[in-house]
């Protein structure tokens, strides 16, 4: 097994930032390459056999090199360059109707052979308290198959000097356009992860993922008073594409502010987080009471993965994480009522794994089973959850829907939250018509703080950029704005969404679960929706 | 193995030291054996052992810094290494703000290491899981809960003569109790160095009386209370603030211990004058190790004395920009507090709430610590010194900063671990007036 570490990076606002890092650390030229295909189902075969020969009903094999860069600067300053790579191999086997787990750094057909014997014994010691048998939903094998994530340039083969000249170009702009202090990072990640099972698949994956935030500071050194503007980047699931900006990934909202959708002009919001900063410092405190609220995309996307990726995750519903992460308030009799109100009717959610561009966008996930898209939530009605193979048949469904995710080889998977989305109107609409009905509301751009209860019901959001929204249109900016929400009614509460035209995604690149912990990567797409009559708190204190 | 003896990680860390051409080198050697059980449903659902031992060697040529790590230790291993990092240096771009590896240092031995938690076998930890389970079982209770403890070493060396040896053991416990139908819901946790002192079968009885007592509970209005809060939940909001105990923050203008005008709020007064905060490697319940991430000997060190802010964190490099001694950074935080027990301090509070658990606690402004998060496992409405029932989960936003300045009565400080901190804590529990609790939540 290999280390999990956490790199600290402080100035992000008053929290400090802590990042999982996990592996050796490399030289950047290490980055690239791959192990070789046949070499990788040699290894597996030899960890298929020896866990049939053991007794083993069922047995899947991942081999797996992560590989990760991160890039962090401050101002004029290069502070960090981390290059990791972990590679192993993950047995993952059914004996005696119980699980069973191993792993192994060691790529050598005796060594993985040897963790499948181990994982045997480890499920056969486990079934004596087992009180039900596993049942595993089926899958057909695929034969040897393979997916990359469609990335046009590789982020680990772009050369560490022009990552370092970037960010130290986006600080620059930062600073000149009034900042008193930036900090940038890159992250970079690459799973090339290669699944067997005795279901007959060969499964060869490359994913890639890059994440480029940013926190400028404002200070009025007179009044001791600080302010942060966040980048409003999206991670994502491409390459370092991403980072050449083009016109049609630039979007302009009403009243002004700009975001960002298939590409990201990081200078040009590096330029307007530093002004943003400054207005912020001056802007007027909200007062507390009831708005309606046009929620940005790249705000919208954590309330959904709070609010409906979370408590629709069905290991959260049965129990599975009650002592940590906690339970759901949706419940299976809900469920099973077929008529449990989410949201409005303008309100459908949806799961996934196929968006092209997403963090959770996969081939197939990671026990074989080939990605797809579902309904959670129709027309406000909801009707389904998030499962894997192990969990379908308490849904009384034969497949599963493909949720399934390890962090590392050396970590045993399970089921983790799939891109889950609000669908857009089917009305046309955009943002700019949408303000037009709107006589005293708030527009909320970019995610800030959350929390939500460990059910799931009680959340309170903030965002990085609000405007009031007076008698239909967009107006100056104001502050300490933070909204609290029960979660059914503030789905209900939902009275239109954009149409697809303003369709955009944002993320969680490290989104933790379970106990040891895993993080995971996922995308939440909306086009900007209205929620009215939302209640808002103004988040001011004085400290004398 | 992983678990190396002084002299075995000594022979290693000098050899790498000596192999390195660099202008200088400094060398870790981390060892650690983990198990765990988790167990959900009245079942055991995971458990594991994971052993592993990772050198670091950072090198320096001039100011170009390359960090490397490896964990096989033979010498075509340890020649391979020191070589990585040397070439990662040279490649690397120069860091202005870079600061020589630390002077040789002299660490007195901190008493983190206890053999009967280095002891703990697969056996204990399922016995851990099952103490829980069966009474649970047997009342109509649905137990879920994590179990995990480790012995570790730690050795550090630099090209400057310092050399730090030394083992630590820990173990910590969580176990949420729940009744069948999903009403109540109670919570217990336990952070320790010395395994012995530990019983699943006392400790799982406090998650069960708090399980069955919640069940049904009234719901309150959102406003301002008195509030007990026990140790676990008042630390999450502690350890929060710390973070804006860093100097540089502070001088450049972000965090709350800016002073207007410029500068940083050292020796003034920000807190009731009843807080006291103090790290000290040696203190016999929360002993760590007596060097920090840099390998900096830890002092005993007061942090806020009476309601007064005594220290900020320097990093090395912004102790020399400001004329400062950088120390080792603290890894435990030691509240001050007087005799009484959470039980105590109930019976002396006329009206109140209890406060079991603090949850999903996130910064909502960092210029005032203001903090939102809520309560969970375990909410009581307490009358004239007795717990009358219990009531609907709160959602609150208060500083820390605030907190600390309307304190009723401090209580007895216990050993609390937080997933989210850094540091081991000692924590009193805290009867406090004014708390800020603004929504209700239906969660149980």
């Amino acid at each position: 097994m290999e280390r999990r570490d956490f790199l600290k990076v402080t100035g992000f606002g008053l929290g400090t930032l802590v990042l999982p890092i996990s592996g050796r650390l490399i030289a950047a030229e290490e980055l690239g390459g791959k192990l070789d295909v046949a070499f990788k189902k040699t290894l597996a075969d030899a960890a298929l056999g020896a866990a049939k020969d053991g007794g083993a009903t069922y047995c899947d094999v991942r081999v797996g090199r992560y590989l990760q860069q991160f890039v962090v600067t401050r101002e004029d300053k290069v502070q960090n360059v981390v290059n990791t790579e972990s590679t192993g191999v993950g047995v993952r086997v059914i004996a005696n109707g119980t699980w069973g787990f191993a792993a192994t750094s060691a790529l050598t057909a005796d060594a993985v052979a040897k963790a499948a014997r181990q994982a045997v014994a480890i499920a056969k010691a486990n079934s004596k308290i087992q009180t039900a048998p596993v049942q595993l939903a089926a899958v057909k094998g695929v034969g040897e198959v393979s997916w990359a994530t469609p990335i046009k340039k590789n982020s680990m083969e772009v050369p560490i000097k022009d990552k370092v000249d970037m960010l130290l170009s986006v600080n620059a702009a930062a600073l000149k356009a009034g900042a008193n202090y930036v900090n940038s990072i890159l992250f970079l990640v690459n799973e090339q992860k290669y699944f067997a099972s005795t279901d007959g698949s060969y499964i060869d994956q490359d994913v890639h993922r890059i994440w480029a935030p940013m926190t400028v500071t404002a200070i009025d050194k007179a009044s001791g008073k600080f302010r942060t503007r966040n980048g409003l980047s999206a991670p994502m699931g491409m390459g370092f594409e991403y980072l050449d900006p083009k016109p049609e990934g630039r979007v302009e909202l009403p009243g002004g502010a700009v975001v960002y959708s298939s590409s990201y002009n990081m200078v040009e919001d590096a330029v307007a987080a530093a002004k943003q900063a400054q207005e912020k410092l001056k802007a007027p405190s909200v007062k507390p009471g009831k708005y309606d609220l046009m929620l940005d995309p790249s705000h919208l996307w954590l309330t959904i993965h709070e609010s409906v990726g979370h408590p629709l995750e069905l290991d959260r519903v049965l129990g599975y994480e009650a002592n940590y992460a906690g339970t759901s308030f949706v419940t299976l009799d809900k469920w099973k009522s077929k008529d449990f109100k989410y949201g409005s009717d303008k309100v459908t959610l949806f799961a996934d794994k196929v968006q092209p561009s997403t963090l959770g966008a996969v081939g197939y996930d990671d026990e074989g089973v080939k990605t797809k898209r579902w309904d959670l939530v129709k027309d406000g009605t909801l009707v389904n959850y998030q499962m894997i193979r192990d969990q379908a048949h308490i849904l009384g469904e034969k497949e599963s829907q493909g949720c399934c995710y390890a962090d590392s080889w050396a970590s045993v998977q399970f089921q983790r939250m799939a891109n889950v989305s609000l669908a857009a109107g089917d009305k046309k609409l955009t943002p700019a018509e949408m303000v037009k009905d709107i006589e005293n509301g708030v527009y909320i751009v970019g995610d800030g703080s959350f929390s939500i209860d460990q059910q799931r019901y009680n959340a309170q959001y903030g965002g990085q950029l609000f405007y009031e929204i007076k008698d239909g249109k967009v107006g100056a900016m104001i502050e300490d704005v933070a909204y609290q929400a029960r979660t059914p009614e503030f789905w209900a509460a939902c009275v239109a969404v954009c149409d697809e035209r303003d369709y955009r995604f944002g993320g969680s690149f490290f989104d933790g679960k379970g106990q040891p912990g895993q993080v995971s990567a996922v995308s939440h797409g909306s086009a900007t929706a209205r929620f009215n009559g939302v209640n808002v708190i103004n988040t001011a204190r004085s400290l004398g | 193995m992983t678990m190396y003896s002084e002299a075995e990680a000594r022979t290693i860390l000098e050899k790498v030291v000596k192999l390195s051409k660099a202008d200088e080198c400094s060398a870790t050697l981390d060892g650690n054996v983990t198990g765990n059980v988790r167990f959900a449903l009245n079942n055991v659902s995971t458990s594991g052992l994971v052993s592993n031992c990772v050198l670091g060697v950072q090198v320096a040529f001039g100011k170009r810094v390359g960090i490397a790590t490896i964990n096989t230790f033979d010498d075509a291993s340890l020649e391979k290494v020191v070589r990585r990092a040397e070439e990662l240096a040279k490649l690397a771009p120069e860091n202005p703000e870079f600061m020589p590896t630390i002077e040789k240092q002299t660490y007195k031995p901190t008493g983190t290491h206890v053999e009967a938690t280095a002891a703990i076998t697969p056996d204990y930890r399922a016995s851990v899981a099952g103490d829980c389970i069966e009474p649970c079982k047997k009342d109509g209770l649905v137990a879920a809960g994590f179990f995990s403890d480790n012995q570790t070493f730690s050795a550090i060396a630099n090209s400057k003569g310092n050399f730090g040896y030394q083992k630590s053991t820990g173990a910590d416990f969580t176990c949420t109790v729940r009744t069948e139908d999903g009403k109540g819901s109670g919570w217990v946790a336990r952070n320790l160095s010395d395994v012995s002192k530990f019983d699943a079968k006392t400790e799982i009885k406090t998650a069960i009386q708090k399980s069955k007592g919640s069940v049904d509970a009234k719901a309150l209005e959102p406003g301002k209370y008195t509030v007990i809060l026990e140790p676990a939940a008042a630390a999450g909001l502690i350890s929060f603030m710390m973070f804006g105990f860093d100097a540089r923050q502070a001088d450049e203008g972000r965090s709350f211990l800016t002073k207007k005008g410029g500068g940083n709020r050292v020796g003034e007064k920000v807190y009731d004058e009843r807080v006291s905060i103090h790290a000290d490697p040696w203190d016999p319940e929360s002993a760590v190790l007596p060097w920090d991430g840099q390998g900096l000997a830890r002092e005993k060190t007061p942090i806020i004395t009476k309601g007064k802010v005594e220290y900020l964190q320097y990093s090395q490099f912004w102790a020399k920009e400001k004329g400062k001694k950088a120390i080792g950074q603290p890894g435990n935080l030691i509240m001050a507090g007087g005799t009484k027990s959470t039980a105590d301090l109930v019976k002396d509070t006329k009206k109140g709430i209890l406060v079991t658990r603090t949850w999903y606690i996130r910064m909502v402004d960092p210029q005032t610590v203001l903090l939102t998060g809520l309560t969970r496992d375990g909410t009581f409405y307490i009358e004239n010194g007795e717990i009358k029932y219990p009531i609907k989960n709160f959602r609150f936003n208060e500083s820390p900063v605030i907190m600390l300045n309307n304190v009723e009565e401090l209580g007895k400080p216990i050993r609390v671990g937080d997933d989210e901190s850094p540091f081991v804590m000692m924590i009193p529990p805290m009867k406090l007036r004014d708390f800020t609790f603004t929504s209700l939540s239906d969660a149980v």
